[in-house]
């Protein structure tokens, strides 16, 4: 599956981030998000993020994401 | 939530039936693709209703000259090919990126930052950088391509595959053939380019473009929106996705595609050639770009496999109406990228659709 997925900002630093959704981490980049900031939920598409999204947006991603048993590869995964 | 989905239902049923005739939606983007297969949604939609996937999986839209020149350049020495990994086992004439990675320097990257990072660590190599994607990764690979100039990072250039969605959505319309609709729009693509972008589908074709995120929900619900438009004839522009898609988009995102790409005519699998539907890097950009440093020249490929992904990805087809499908090619062998990549129409019905879906 290929959705981008929504994660909380834990550090930013420049435009180098790093974040977190369902108990992983990884590096991001807010290059593209000028109003991303620490705590922010955004969603993250091959590496960057594109776009802020709401607490319940992303709650109801993260469950589905949580049905899909390929979640692990999902970050590599390009979309339409 | 169950009462949301009974109320779509009801809606396009009763759109069916006030129209007198078959609906047809196209939904333009793989996620949704999926995403109605996954949850069953053709098999509750009312019989004539439609659904179409359309050119909406960045990996299936890639015109086959373009996968040769990438295993062409795939078998240099002087260079490390960073893809994303979908596109590795895309077969072209002589094998697939994953055929050669055992011999040639083919590495997966999960964005283009890793393939810069690549160039940064591989001095002695050029690093070529497989640029595909709609709009969600064209400024991805931008932002790069400006952190290389910046750097003067000489050993990077990017191969520039990335497409645009509106201009494919007018040439399918410009067919006279076309038996589509409406628009399910796609949520991503959207995020970026701002769902204001398929006004002028809505105004110049009359047709219906909805936003909406890949939910079974949202999707129905979109549908049902399309179709409540259709059945009082009032196309209009709408998103149901509001929690993601504004009405501008990112502006950030289309600034630094602008400011890098302009948009010049190219190729697409099964489309052909359309206009000023594919970006190149503008020519304060042309050092990073594959093209120009190696000369490279984009030939319209002939296919002679029997694969038919072209009729596919216009909607005139469903995957099952292709004498290879299930029999020559299935997503352990795929013959066609429609089969290769997990958005595939090709792929969905083969993994979710197969018996249960096929009308024909
Ligand atoms: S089933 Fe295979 S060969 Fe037929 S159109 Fe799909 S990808 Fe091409």
């Amino acid at each position: 599956m290929c959705l981008a997925i929504p994660a909380r900002i834990v550090e930013l630093d420049g435009d180098r981030a790093v974040v977190e959704a369902m108990g992983n981490r990884w590096r991001a980049k807010t290059t593209l998000l000028p109003e991303a900031g620490i705590g922010k939920l955004v969603l993250v598409h091959a590496g960057f993020a594109i776009s802020l999204v709401d607490e319940q947006e992303a709650k109801e991603t993260w469950r589905l994401l949580a049905e899909i048993s390929e979640f692990n590869e999902t970050p590599n995964r390009l979309s339409g | 939530m169950l009462e949301r989905i009974e109320k779509a239902k009801d809606q396009m049923t009763a759109a069916c039936e006030a129209m007198g005739r078959p609906i047809n939606i196209m939904e333009v983007c793989g996620t949704h693709t999926v995403s109605i297969f996954r949850n069953g949604i053709r098999s509750v939609l009312p019989a004539g209703l439609r659904l179409l996937s359309g050119p909406g999986c960045p990996v299936c839209v890639t015109d086959q000259s373009y996968i040769d020149t990438v295993l062409r350049l795939a078998d240099r020495d002087d260079l490390l090919i960073a893809t994303y990994g979908d596109m590795i086992r895309v077969p072209g004439r002589g094998g697939s990126l994953e055929t050669k990675r055992a011999k040639a320097a083919v590495r997966v990257v999960l964005s283009s930052e890793d393939a810069l990072q690549l160039a940064r660590d591989n001095p002695s190599k050029v690093v070529v950088f497989i640029a595909v994607g709609f709009e969600t990764t064209a400024p991805a690979t931008a932002v790069v391509v400006k952190e290389a100039a910046a750097d003067s990072l000489e050993n990077f250039c990017i191969f520039s595959g990335h497409k645009l969605v509106v201009p494919a959505m007018r040439a399918l319309l410009s067919d006279k053939n076309n038996n589509i609709d409406a628009f399910l729009c796609p949520g991503h693509v959207s995020a970026i380019i701002g769902y204001g972008a398929f006004g002028e589908i809505v105004d110049n074709f009359g047709r219906p473009c909805v936003v909406a995120g890949f939910e079974a929900l949202q999707i129905m619900e979109g549908l049902a929106e399309i179709c409540r438009q259709l059945s009082c004839g009032e196309p209009e522009l709408k998103s149901v996705y509001t929690a993601v898609v504004t009405r501008d988009g990112n502006t950030a995102a289309q600034k630094i595609i602008d400011e890098c790409f302009e948009a010049v005519d190219g190729y697409w699998r099964g489309l052909g050639k359309i206009k000023k539907s594919t970006l190149r890097l503008r020519d304060e950009y042309g050092r990073f770009d594959a093209v120009q440093r190696f000369g490279l020249h984009e030939i319209p490929a002939e296919d002679t496999t029997g694969c038919r992904c072209g009729e596919v990805l216009c909607g005139l087809i469903e995957p099952p109406q292709c004498s290879l499908f299930e029999r020559a090619c299935s997503p352990e062998m795929p013959v066609g990228a429609c089969m290769v990549s997990s958005e595939g129409a090709c792929a969905a019905w083969f993994k979710y659709g197969r018996k249960r879906e096929c009308r024909k």
